[in-house]
């Protein structure tokens, strides 16, 4: 990567420095899939993990059903411990196997993770000469019909408080495999968001690589820039589409990696655009906004940073459909809110354009 | 196996080491370190057992944080740390924090956020389950720590798994940072919840050594029952002067205090 000290601010200079990285950026573009779907995939990616390691030990804290352990738990029932509705023992346990040589993966729900046992995931897991430990929380976000209850909409700004933590919002299911096999050769603790039930598929698996600390870059245009994480990546994708609907070319930039972020991709992408548009299936507050502004803040690149996911309220109950619609977050709002801001085409050497169709 | 005289000898050695490493700031844990220095003595010179390249088998996980102090005077018995290093307790820069983080030679998890150590040791009994090991993990809590939800989740896990390899040593000093452990939120009667949670319990003098080493001893025999040891500690123990402090939390004292104390334990 270049750096960007030798920068003076201008624009033609900024994209000139940083051509190579994105050059670099759409060699790696990731083949799509459309429209496939797949049941449950973590439970097959953690079996997958445990055949072929057997240092690995699966807890969970009562909802073993309701994160797809059942396959690895009735496979490997001496590696998988149940400790009841105890979220702050399981991670502490976890911590114990983790130091005595381990690797423990502990699912809940995010909010459980988090909320509930903060400070036994900080120290239990990222104190110490801990290998490999993962903590996988599902319901990310709004993807559950429950309120705040449920919905982990601060867990990534939480975990990426914690010093050592890798924090991962993995986008679909061959992402989610590649993150749990990328999370298990990690040399530290992990938090990764996890999908389930009937889970899209939008990267194709043939040959799909996952860096902890890589973005992707899923569509390459001129007109402006949208990052996404998680879910939000999928939901910027609807957004994109629904742009190029009307005649507009937008890049998604995809941070699977809250932290270590990606700062490289992101900074060659800002670079070329005034606006980045952030969508995420968490608050605006200290996830993906956060963690992209500090990037091109601490830059000085004068960029601003709009951002899009659940704002700073309880997020409404309900299907993720309804929930996505409420807080303007389907393609179709989304794609709205930028137009009404970018006005259309942008980038930062040409100004913003208006082109706005009907 | 070392008599009890050879104990006594070693505990006297950790609360002159204890005093030591509180002289040089003029404050520290100094009571919870008087107070538990029989019993680190019995844990590390007989109790716990070792390889033959002298590794330790079996575990200690220190939970109360703040009673770092009695893990440290051990550890510089058994040359870990050099006295110098260990007089730095507390000082800017030294790597003997009064309250370490896991990593630190001879610390296993990161104890003083308290209430989260007796989890950690489930880990590791498990742990040991899982790999076939009959390596034997003791835990050591303070009576506050009882007040702490996680510690009872903790508990009814070690009972539910049926963990006899497991050792809850529970640092009954009755005294916490605001008072009176009685007064504050009281934990009595302990026995009687542990047993209800699947435990095999004993209360024992943790300032009698051989009483402390027929307890210990007892929580040997093959189980398939966790053991808890309430060990009733006296703050101070072993130096009159610290011992006749109201309050012994954390000491704070002049010079003189300390010259006082190191010549109590001589």
């Amino acid at each position: 990567m270049s750096s960007l000290s030798c920068m003076t601010g201008g624009g033609a200079e900024r994209s000139g420095v940083r051509q190579t990285d994105i050059d670099a950026l759409v060699a790696r573009m990731p083949t799509m899939t459309t429209g496939i779907t797949r049941q449950a995939p973590f439970g097959e990616s953690l079996l997958a993990l445990g055949r072929a390691r057997d240092d690995v030990v699966v807890l969970s804290a009562d909802l073993s059903k309701y994160t797809d352990l059942t396959p690895f738990r009735a496979e490997f029932p001496e590696r998988f411990v149940q400790v009841g509705m105890a979220e702050q023992n399981m991670f502490g346990i976890a911590g114990g196997l983790a130091k005595s040589g381990f690797l423990p993966i502990a699912v809940t729900y995010g909010v459980f993770a988090t909320r509930r046992a903060f400070d036994q995931v900080a120290m239990a897991l990222a104190t110490g000469k801990t290998g490999p430990a993962i903590v996988v929380a599902f319901l990310p976000g709004i993807t559950t019909p429950f309120r705040a209850t449920h919905q982990a909409t601060e867990d990534l700004a939480l975990m990426r408080e914690i010093p050592r933590m890798v924090v991962l919002d993995p986008a679909d299911s061959t992402e989610q495999d590649a993150a749990l096999a990328a999370a298990a050769r990690h040399d530290g603790p992990v938090y990764m968001r996890g999908l389930r039930g009937l889970v899209e598929q939008i990267f194709d698996p043939t040959d799909f690589e996952f860096r902890i600390g890589q973005a992707n870059l899923l569509r390459h245009g001129p007109d402006g820039l949208i990052v996404g994480t998680g879910l939000g990546t999928s939901w910027a994708l609807d957004a994109q589409n629904e742009l190029a609907r009307q005649g507009m070319s937008y890049s998604v930039l995809h941070v699977p990696t809250l932290k270590p972020i990606d700062s490289g991709a992101i900074l060659a992408m800002a670079s070329r655009h005034r606006t980045i548009f952030t969508v995420e299936n968490h608050s605006t507050i200290g996830g993906l906004a956060s963690a992209v502004s500090e990037v091109v803040t601490s830059e000085g690149l004068g960029v601003r940073v709009v951002p899009m996911g659940v704002p700073d309220a309880w997020a409404p109950a309900g299907s993720i459909d309804f929930v996505r619609s409420e807080l303007d977050l389907t393609g179709v709002a989304i794609a709205g809110r930028i137009m009404n801001i970018a006005g259309g085409v942008e980038s930062i050497s040409g100004g913003i354009k208006n082109v706005v169709s009907s | 196996m070392k008599s009890d005289a050879e104990i006594v000898d070693i505990a006297r050695s950790l609360r002159r080491r204890c005093i030591m490493m509180c002289r040089g700031r003029g404050q520290g844990y100094v009571g919870q370190g008087l107070a538990l220095a029989d019993l680190m003595a019995i844990l590390y010179f007989d109790e716990m057992r070792r390889d033959g390249g002298a590794e330790l088998i079996d575990r200690l996980v220190l939970s109360t944080g703040h009673s770092a102090i009695a893990l440290y005077s051990v550890l510089g018995e058994l040359g870990e740390y050099t006295d110098d290093e260990l007089a730095t307790y507390g000082m800017d820069r030294s790597r003997i924090e009064e309250s370490p983080l896991a990593g630190l030679p001879g610390f296993l998890v990161t104890g003083g956020s308290l209430g989260q150590g007796l989890s950690q040791a489930v880990g590791f009994a498990i742990g040991d389950r899982i790999r076939g090991s009959e390596a034997r993990t003791f835990c050591l809590i303070s009576d506050g720590e009882l007040q702490e939800g996680q510690t009872w989740e903790a508990i009814m896990s070690g009972g539910h798994f049926r963990l006899g390899s497991l050792v809850l040593l529970v640092d009954n000093n009755r005294m916490q940072a605001d008072g009176d452990t009685v007064e504050i939120m009281n934990v009595e009667p302990i026995e009687a919840k542990l047993e209800a949670f699947g435990w095999s319990t004993l209360r024992v003098d943790a300032n009698d050594v051989p009483a402390l080493r027929a307890a210990l001893a007892t929580t040997r025999a093959v189980s398939n029952r966790p053991y808890a040891l309430v060990c009733d500690t006296v703050p101070g123990k072993g130096a009159a002067t610290i011992e006749g402090f109201q309050r012994t939390h954390y000491v704070r004292a002049g010079d003189e205090v300390w010259a006082n104390a190191l010549a109590d334990v001589q």
